[in-house]
């Protein structure tokens, strides 16, 4: 069974460390397939992102997403970990790594566990714009709903 | 009770939770949605297109049929935007 960490956090991801810590003193992994979520300035007239969350339920979404995609590729690590609270243009705001013995394993369980998270995870962004006006809630995208659909396609 | 609300829902009708006792004939979450709308111009605002509505029902999504028969906690939010 794989070795699944996830957890959400109102402070800064330290990128650099979760990657790094992964493999440490790993033999039996093959590949490491990061992905990062960053948060855009839209072409400058964004000061922030506001990423609300659902308390208990984001928390515990995340985890059953990470256990599907454990179940379904045979990867030996799966971290996924994701902010919530103020996030600024150019910091990032999900970060997923996956480790496997054979690469593809690690690439779709990474995707499918972002494709998942975008449509089931409790969290909502927010835009404040740079010029103190115009802020709303972001939109849903139909594009989100049919990148999920097609695992079910696939399987 | 308790009832939970997400970003623009949360905003609309005003406040973050409250705590309520289901009146009778309230069975669904489409029950509950449309009793909600009732009780003020902000339920109203922030409920005025159901299918815009998702639901998690004791922290899992549900859908609008769904019983509330035994739910300790409902929350009601628009569509997701994380990642």
């Amino acid at each position: 069974m794989a070795e699944i960490r996830t957890g959400v956090s109102g402070d800064p991801l330290d990128l650099a460390g979760l990657v790094a810590s992964f493999h440490q003193g790993r033999t039996d992994i093959g590949a490491v397939v990061t992905f990062t979520g960053l948060c855009r300035d839209e072409d400058g007239r964004l000061d922030a992102l506001e990423l609300e969350h659902y308390p208990g339920m984001a928390e515990a979404e995340i985890n059953r997403i990470a256990h599907l995609a454990a179940e379904r590729w045979p990867v030996t690590d799966l971290s996924v970990i994701h902010r919530h609270g103020r996030v600024a243009p150019g910091e990032p705001i999900v970060l997923v790594i996956a480790a496997s013995k054979h690469r593809h394993a690690a690439f779709e369980a990474a995707e499918f566990v972002m494709d998942f998270l975008k449509t089931h995870a409790p969290f909502w962004k927010k835009e404040h714009a740079r010029d103190g006006t115009a802020t709303g809630w972001v939109a849903a995208r139909d594009a989100d709903d049919e990148a999920e659909a097609r695992w079910d396609s696939n399987s | 009770m308790k009832l939970l609300y997400f970003a623009w829902v949360r905003e609309r009708i005003g406040r973050a939770d409250e705590t309520i006792e289901l009146p009778a004939g309230v069975e669904t979450v489409a029950d509950l949605i449309g009793w909600l709308k009732a009780r003020g111009d902000g339920y109203e605002l922030a409920l005025a297109e159901p299918d815009a509505i998702r639901v998690a029902l004791d922290r899992e999504h549900a859908l609008h049929d769904a019983s509330l028969d035994g739910i300790r906690e409902v929350a009601l939010f628009p569509p997701m935007t994380g990642g």
